[in-house]
């Protein structure tokens, strides 16, 4: 049993038939718990106030943005090599979902960033790499969007994939170059002596679980559906020719 | 690979094509800005640096869906694809064509531009240093953007959305540069790293613009 088991459409059809209720039912069990802890059994900030509780949406979503691009990145380089369909489907169903979250860190952040810094926005490097990141998304899913023949439109927007990840990388370490702007360091790191306080830190995990549990929910849901849609495209083909 | 550069660099200088459509652009831009933003010296001059590099890489966006599209169209790229020499050195022969007829012009009449935007004394030797360093880059990533467009209809603002994010550590380095310049600051880490960036663009890129030749050839 090894996992190119599930490039063949069909054994994966059949085990994210089987895995999606499981996905979904975990995924909501674990955001309404760690939201509703979140927002209403944590206490406010002594410096912030009651708006820290944002945390939960922030932090997630803006891990879930990068990672979510990482992804399509290693599905990518699975296509290019071994040429799974799947895989490329999978990527190709991963983008919006990315940039969703990419656009939820940047919403929720400058809902936040209105009271505590004072202002919507700042050329500050993580949020500029943020802006930058959604460009790439955009451009990403504009190719898929712009080519009709399937293998040439996952090969070339493969090709981007990989270059477009070490712009990526690249503008993120050149908008350092910057100043260090307003935001603040990582407030969890699993090398580090001091986290946040562990009242905000029990909840946010959950939500950090239930985030990633979200995004391959939702992966598995609209791989299912271009899986369909690309067999729903041959039959239709089929029955022309007939 | 010397009859293709020739050919390229006729080609773009003849045909009526964009060669001069870069340029005035770029002069265009940069007589607009000083409109738009006021007279004040002291403002234009602050932002001189970061307007020169808009510009110029505006100006090499607008013809960059000529290096491939074209021979798309009439068939010769098929020709350059089947021929002797590896199609990852036609692509740099072509982004190097490019470069000579868009890049190049740029970097000599930046200068004249920046007396418009009231560059400071002393961002004058490192605009010019900082846009021989930074526009190959520029040509070579829009070669790759090119590359992966040709076979689209409508490819042309698709390339724009494509291209204008890989542009982004060449525009922050080369602006950096020039402002550091301007301002005497020290400025050998931002150009060494702008040149790190040409040069390893130009290093594998081609590779990559080349598969998708390839792809969209098939």
């Amino acid at each position: 049993m090894s996992i190119w088991e599930y490039a063949n459409p069909k054994r994966f059809m059949q085990t994210s038939a089987w895995a999606l209720p499981w996905a979904v039912g975990l995924t909501v069990a674990l955001l309404v718990t760690g939201l509703v802890w979140g927002f209403f059994f944590t206490p406010d900030d002594y410096k912030q106030g009651s708006t820290v509780k944002i945390i939960y949406l922030h932090v997630p979503s803006a891990m879930m943005a990068i990672n979510a691009w990482v992804m399509m990145l290693v599905t990518s380089l699975i296509w290019i090599i071994r040429r799974h369909h799947v895989s490329a489907l999978a990527a190709k169903a991963a983008a919006p979902v990315g940039l969703t979250f990419t656009l939820i860190a940047l919403v929720t952040g400058a809902l936040w960033g209105q009271p505590m810094w004072g202002t919507w926005w700042a050329w500050d490097p993580r949020l500029t790499s943020f802006l930058i990141l959604t460009l790439f998304y955009f451009g990403y899913m504009a190719l898929w969007a712009a080519i009709e023949d399937p293998d040439t439109a996952a090969d070339l927007t493969s090709i981007l994939c990989l270059v477009g990840s070490v712009f990526a990388l690249l503008s993120r370490y050149a908008v350092n170059f910057w100043n260090q702007g307003l935001h603040q360091g990582a407030s969890l790191s699993l090398d580090k002596e001091e986290n946040v306080s562990d009242v905000f830190w029990q909840p946010l995990v959950i939500c950090i679980a239930g985030f990633i549990l979200l995004f391959i929910t939702m992966v598995l849901l609209r791989t299912r559906t271009e899986i369909r849609a690309r067999r729903l495209k041959a039959l239709l083909a089929r029955e022309r020719v007939a | 690979m010397k009859a293709l550069l020739l050919r390229d660099l006729r080609l773009a200088f003849r045909s009526g094509g964009g060669f001069g459509l870069g340029l005035a652009f770029f002069f265009l831009l940069s007589v607009l800005v000083p409109l738009g933003v006021g007279p004040e010296g002291g403002t234009l001059g602050r932002i001189a640096p970061g307007i020169l590099w808009v510009g110029a890489l505006l100006a090499c966006l607008l013809s960059l869906d000529r290096i491939f599209a074209l021979d798309h169209e009439d068939g010769s790229l098929d020709l350059l694809a089947t021929a002797p020499i590896p199609l990852e050195a036609v692509v740099a022969v072509k982004a190097f064509a490019h470069w000579l007829v868009t890049g190049l012009p740029l970097t000599v009449i930046a200068p004249g531009l920046g007396v418009f935007l009231n560059l400071p004394p002393g961002g004058y030797q490192w605009l010019v240093l900082s846009l021989l360093l930074g526009t190959p880059a520029l040509s070579v990533i829009g070669a790759f953007g090119a590359a992966v467009t040709v076979g689209l209809r409508r490819g042309g603002l698709l390339l724009s959305l494509l291209v204008l994010p890989l542009y982004v550590p060449t525009l922050i380095f080369g602006g950096e540069v020039v402002r550091r310049g301007a301002e005497n600051m020290a400025l050998a880490t931002p150009l060494a790293l702008l040149a790190a960036i040409s040069l390893g663009a130009a290093a594998l890129l081609p590779f990559a613009a080349a598969s998708a030749i390839r792809v969209n050839l098939r």
